[in-house]
């Protein structure tokens, strides 16, 4: 490899899906994740972190194989590995951080039904070196996390109040406690998250004119 | 070898299979003890909460050695019979006859004297959801209650695990004056039901809160000859 790890080039593939072509607002990929599970922040957290790590390490070992595949088989193949991966997972952080994997209950095998990471196996891993395919996974998992997190901590503000379960909004504000305040129910029902992510998406297209199509 | 060829797809698919079969029969059974003994360590703690006895993964089975004075099964009749009440398997006791149930009751002796606690299994939205609830020695007041679930949605039905959730059953009753269980109602907004009988549901939880109100029925009133035989 005569490319250096950080060139420019590698740089984009980092930065690219912050933005100009995140996975879920640009692609619209993984939209039922991001529903599911960002009533709350913590769990948003952990989902973010879990897909990354995933979708990375499967980038990864997709690239390496990429030039053995039979192209016939080649999503069963893509499918095989994650669900490896994903069941691993799964059973290292029962064996050993038990807390933690009860936290994820059913998000750890949520995350193979995730678009986006089939979504970058196929397009990106088949075709790019091992490196690059690890640097896509990681900006992809980013990508994702930062939607997922934004759409997180405003349904748990305006539905409960709070922040990572932290109290933001005093209890005294609450009509039951003598106040003026009621938080909003509808923030922690689905619907919302994806009236959130509409916003998102409206704000980001706003202000990047790249993203509207003629 | 031609690599868009049959022999080459078939006999990739097949050492993909079997090596990745491989890999994770062989994890699955290296991790099976550590994992086995994290959810007895998990069982101990949620016993100890139901009581509100708080412990760590650490000393968890120190703390459930001492407290937990006694286990034993009992049948729908109220019956002491033969078993081992820790490792009675709630999911297939459901599913048996009435009367062919297994029980368990787990006495433990805390500073308000002795509790009974009583493991409790129900149906949730998306899996299974189960519990232990501690009674008073008059065998109709709740001391205290620990509830947890498989993969009930977070922020909604999960948050029955949550203390906030599982506090409101202390002091409540089983039974009205009559004698009659009428277990505890987990209320919508506009339920209404004798302060003693009711605690409040999860807003955007309902169909997990309605399952747990149907399992402490259900449950109660397979204990309900025990319960009646300990009292008198």
């Amino acid at each position: 490899m005569s490319e250096p790890l950080f060139s420019k080039k590698n740089l984009k593939l980092l930065s690219d899906p912050l933005n100009n072509s995140n996975p879920i607002t640009v692609q619209v990929l993984g939209i039922c994740s991001a529903l599911a599970v960002t009533a709350q922040l913590k769990p948003a957290i952990v989902m973010s972190i879990s897909v990354t790590a995933v979708v990375a390490l499967g980038n990864v070992i997709i690239s390496l194989l990429r030039n053995t595949i039979p192209n016939r088989i080649r999503i069963i193949v893509q499918l095989v590995v994650l669900a490896a991966l994903v069941i691993l997972v799964d059973q290292v952080l029962k064996a050993y951080v038990y807390d933690v994997s009860k936290q994820l209950s059913v998000f750890v095998g949520l995350i193979i039904t995730n678009c986006i990471l089939m979504g970058r196996l196929e397009a990106f891993a088949l075709g790019n070196r091992p490196w690059q395919s690890f640097l896509d996974g990681i900006g992809n998992g980013a990508g994702y996390a930062a939607i997922l997190i934004i759409v997180a901590f405003f349904r748990e503000l305006l539905g409960s109040g709070s922040v990572l379960g932290f109290r933001i909004i005093p209890e005294s504000w609450y009509i039951v406690n003598g106040g003026f305040y009621a938080n909003n129910g509808m923030m922690i029902l689905p619907p919302m998250a994806l009236i959130t992510i509409g916003i998102i998406i409206w704000v980001q297209r706003s202000r990047n004119r790249k993203l509207i199509e003629n | 070898m031609n690599r868009n060829g049959n022999t080459y797809t078939v006999l990739y698919a097949a050492i993909m299979v079997i090596l990745v079969a491989a890999l994770l029969a062989t994890i699955s059974m290296s991790l099976k003890d550590r994992q086995v003994r994290n959810t007895e360590i998990e069982k101990k703690q949620s016993i100890l909460a139901s009581v509100n006895i708080e412990s760590t993964v650490a000393n968890a089975e120190e703390i459930y050695a001492e407290k937990i004075k006694k286990e034993y099964v009992v049948n729908t009749k109220g019956e002491q019979i033969e078993g081992d009440a820790f490792n009675v398997d709630l999911k297939k006791e459901r599913a048996k006859a009435h009367e062919d149930m297994l029980l368990p009751v787990f006495e433990c002796q805390t500073d308000d004297g002795l509790k009974y606690i009583l493991p409790l299994r129900g149906t949730g939205l998306w899996g299974p959801i189960w519990g232990f609830v501690a009674l008073n020695d008059d065998m109709n007041t709740i001391y205290g209650a620990n509830f947890d679930h498989q993969g009930e949605t977070p922020g909604l039905g999960a948050e029955i695990s949550i203390p906030v959730f599982e506090k409101q059953f202390a002091g409540k009753k089983l039974f009205d004056n009559n004698g009659k269980l009428t277990s505890i109602l987990v209320a919508k907004v506009g339920q209404e039901a004798p302060a003693e009988h009711k605690v409040d549901g999860i807003s955007g939880g309902t169909i997990t809160s309605k399952g747990l109100e149907k399992m402490l029925l259900d449950d109660f009133s397979s204990y309900q000859e025990f319960l009646k035989k300990k009292k008198s």
